[in-house]
């Protein structure tokens, strides 16, 4: 078993793999499988578990070097990979990594995230659904809300409340739910771009064994704080193939009678912003490839929605008659979250909700001025308080 | 390519920020830049000394030939420029660096490449490296690199036939501390058009006049030549003038470096004022309008940092003369259009912070505003450097 892996010998690996698994001659799924068995679904995962144990940052060399062989499809299943994943790997038995992490991968199964309630968003600590022991199972009862890919999701990472005797954050627990399970009811949303990738998830008297839950019971909250740290590394940090400035400057280069002075000054303005998030990202890996993971990370998200929400204002702006026109109110559920596909009338609604999940830029302010700047928290009444006594 | 800091790196801020701490204080600033309209400047010629010949930063961009620590292999360079850069910006040093050791520098080592004067060009590297002297660029501090031929326009300084240069140039930054002074000038003798630089040492028949300045610590001079003895450093033919448009050029990306150290001087003061000032039983940094204010200015910080590295990587894999290829001028572009508003906006955030005793002459906020307020106009305007951008962005203009 070798160590230490480099560049020179990840990409060996990866071509290795490919002369034994021709993706032309294989099964989709099949090659998919070989692919996360060989460790080269995400390389700084263990070994066995789709990965090397390689630094993270390796994983462009296998990337570059797999190019144009099938893919998991990522606008599916994003949250298993962003933000699952990453939670399974650092809180999940050994057994419970090896059951989920490889469907997870390679598509075979989706995964949802059940956090937000009708009375807790922002305030996620505050939420109500309750988990009760019985035996060897947890029989949950509650409501979720705005859950992205429910419709579509094998197994949830659910948070719910099994103590109601203890301040907020102490009485949580993090489980896998099973979206099969009786008791679950999963109905669309429908959103301001007209379509449904949003649900509410009802949950009454869903029964769920007591090996679905991650990490011990009441230490669902720094469970949870893994999800959501990944969440915003995954929503705003992750090198892009396609960009919003790029679909922008596509539309600019290809309708030269659209262009205008004012229009012009402002879309150089957000390209050298664009160039200043990527530069900010590319930073941002190197440092936590080095080990030394920077705050940088809670601030990517805000700078990505600021910088999307402006790019596709302008977009449609820009194409004044066009703009005037939307391509498809037609009410769907689609399979894939994808934040610059469709028409520029799309992506300007769509683009209004990356400020919202996964953190409001309103709550990553705080995250930023209060753990990065060490600036004093808001006088607050709900801390030591049990959260049954909490004033509602 | 790294974006992040070397050990070298950081051992050569630490020893630059040590002697800083001890020489530099913002109060030890503000009495020299009280006392600049009696002393004629600001500049701190110990200091600058200890900097340049103890520490040796006169010499980071200078090749090991010529007496200086750059190289190719593991020896400074841009790199290391940039780090002294972020220190001085931090600390408002008024010395020579950026006139002296990188302007009149990378003018030298342009025009070091070209047959004409490439020996006095090495003579007065070596000079510079070792400390022995202080040069400037005599161009102005507000010329934008994306205009190379302003320096040179008619009433600019002239070579005469008698070999001695004669003309004003105004705007000049670190002339009352130079020795010898980079002119631009045009050639007297001939009929087309045709420039040179010229190395003129400081004399009776050079006039510095000092300008009262927007920024106190680096204030600007008006430059008079009277028939002022000089050599011809380069020379060219019609109005190209690449030993000034490098020096501007890589000037402007490295002055991003000094953006963000006033930018980082900035956010981190008025972090640690908001968390001491109480107001309404509470401190002020507790309430959300001032802390999301922060917030945004550390996420601009973020992204200043990212730029001003990624620019100084990128010049310090550029050949030492010659023009840059395409991918250093965009990091250039993209570092001034950015850093420049990023150091204005955090001096504007810590005087009005700060509340009223950010708007006094005793505090050393306004020395920041000051500082970032000049660095906005000079070697091209954040506007300027945006235009830049259209073509390799490919976002051409309206027609
Ligand atoms: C497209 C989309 C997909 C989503 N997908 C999922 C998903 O898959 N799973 C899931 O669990 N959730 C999901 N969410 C929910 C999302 O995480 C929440 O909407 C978000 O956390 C905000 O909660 P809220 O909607 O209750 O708003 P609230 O918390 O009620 O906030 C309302 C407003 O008040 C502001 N605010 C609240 N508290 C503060 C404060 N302390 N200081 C300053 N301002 C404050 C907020 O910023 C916001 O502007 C999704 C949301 C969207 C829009």
């Amino acid at each position: 078993m070798r160590v230490t892996w480099d560049e020179a010998s990840v990409a060996e690996r990866a071509r290795a793999f490919l002369a034994e698994h021709d993706p032309a001659a294989m099964d989709r799924l099949e090659f998919l499988r070989a692919r996360f068995d060989a460790g080269l679904a995400w390389v700084h995962f263990p070994e066995g578990l789709g990965g090397l144990g390689a630094p993270r940052g390796l994983q462009a060399v296998a990337d570059r070097e797999l190019k144009g062989t099938p893919d998991n499809q990522p606008g599916r299943i994003g949250i298993g990979l962003g933000m699952a994943a990453p939670t399974i790997l650092a809180f999940g038995t050994e057994e419970q990594s090896k059951r989920f992490l490889r469907p997870l991968w390679t598509g075979e199964e989706v995964w949802c995230q059940l956090f937000s309630e009708p009375g807790a968003g922002s305030d996620l600590a505050t939420l109500a659904t309750r988990a009760v022991r019985e035996g060897d199972e947890w029989v949950v009862d509650g409501q979720k809300v705005w859950t992205s890919s429910a419709h579509t999701a094998r197994w949830g990472i659910l948070v719910a409340r099994t103590d109601p005797g203890v301040p907020k954050h102490r009485g949580l627990t993090y489980f896998v739910c099973d979206m099969h399970a009786p008791g679950v009811e999963v109905r669309p949303l429908r959103q301001i771009t007209g379509e449904a990738e949003f649900n509410e998830v009802f949950l009454t008297g869903v029964r769920l064994p007591d090996a679905l839950r991650l990490g011990e019971v009441g230490d669902g909250w720094r469970v949870a704080q893994t999800t959501l740290m990944n969440e915003r590394v995954a929503i705003g940090g992750a090198p892009a193939r396609r960009t919003m400035m790029g679909v922008v400057a596509e539309t600019w280069r290809s309708r030269p009678e659209l262009r205008t002075h004012d229009l012009h000054q402002r879309l150089l303005r957000l390209w050298v912003d664009s160039e200043v998030m990527r530069l900010t990202a590319v930073r941002l890996r190197e440092q936590l490839a080095a080990g030394h993971p920077g705050p940088e990370g809670s601030g990517m998200k805000l700078a990505f929605a600021r910088l999307h929400q402006e790019l596709s204002g302008i977009e449609v702006e820009m194409l004044r008659e066009d703009g005037l026109a939307y391509d498809d109110w037609t009410f769907r559920r689609p399979d894939t979250v994808d934040f610059i596909g469709r028409e520029a009338g799309y992506r300007y609604l769509r683009a209004k909700g990356n400020s919202i999940e996964g953190g409001t830029s309103e709550i990553l302010r705080n995250i930023i001025a209060e753990r990065v700047l060490g600036l004093p928290a808001e006088p607050r009444a709900d801390k030591d308080v049990a959260w049954k006594d909490l004033p509602r | 390519m790294t974006l992040l800091y070397t050990e070298v790196e950081e051992e050569l801020r630490a020893a630059v920020r040590e002697l800083l701490a001890d020489k530099c204080s913002p109060s030890a600033v503000l009495d020299r830049a009280d006392s600049a309209a009696a002393a004629g400047t600001p500049y701190d010629a110990e200091l600058w000394k200890a900097l340049a010949r103890d520490i040796g930063v006169a010499g980071l961009l200078i090749p090991e030939e010529l007496g200086g620590s750059a190289s190719r292999e593991g020896g400074a360079s841009a790199r290391e420029a940039a780090v002294v850069l972020e220190e001085l910006g931090r600390a408002v040093a008024p010395v020579p660096f950026l006139s002296s050791a990188v302007l009149a520098t990378q003018a030298l080592l342009t025009a070091a490449g070209q047959e004409a004067g490439g020996n006095v060009a090495e003579e007065l590297l070596g000079r510079l490296a070792a400390g022995e002297a202080t040069a400037t660029l005599a161009v102005s501090f507000a010329a934008s690199p994306y205009a190379p031929a302003a320096p040179c326009h008619e009433d600019g300084a002239t070579l005469g036939e008698d070999g001695t240069v004669t003309g004003t140039v105004t705007g000049v930054i670190g002339a009352e501390a130079a020795d010898v002074l980079l002119v631009p000038v045009r050639l007297a003798r001939k009929t087309e058009p045709c420039v040179g630089l010229c190395a003129v040492e400081a004399s009776a028949a050079v006039r510095v006049t000092p300008v009262p300045s927007l920024d106190l610590t680096r204030p600007i001079a008006t430059v008079s030549f009277a028939s002022a003895p000089a050599r011809v450093v380069a020379r060219a033919e019609g109005l190209e003038v690449p030993w000034v448009w490098e020096a501007l050029m890589r000037g402007a990306g490295l002055l991003a470096s000094e953006q963000l150290g006033v930018a980082e001087w900035c956010l981190t003061t008025t972090v640690a004022y908001v968390k001491e000032r109480r107001q309404f039983a509470r401190p002020v940094g507790s309430f959300q309008a001032v802390k999301h204010r922060l917030a945004d200015l550390w996420l601009e910080v973020v992204g200043a940092r990212a730029a001003a590295r990624n620019a100084a990587a990128l010049l310090a894999e550029a050949p030492a003369a010659g023009p840059l290829g395409d991918d250093a001028a965009v990091a250039v572009a993209v570092a001034q259009a950015h850093c420049a508003a990023v150091a204005v906006h955090a001096a504007e955030e810590c005087v009005q912070l700060h509340g009223g005793i950010g708007m006094t002459w005793e505090h050393p906020a306004h020395l920041y505003l000051k500082r970032a307020k000049a660095d906005q106009i000079a070697l091209g305007t954040p506007g300027e450097h945006r235009d830049a951008l259209a073509g390799p962005a490919d976002l051409p203009a309206p027609v």
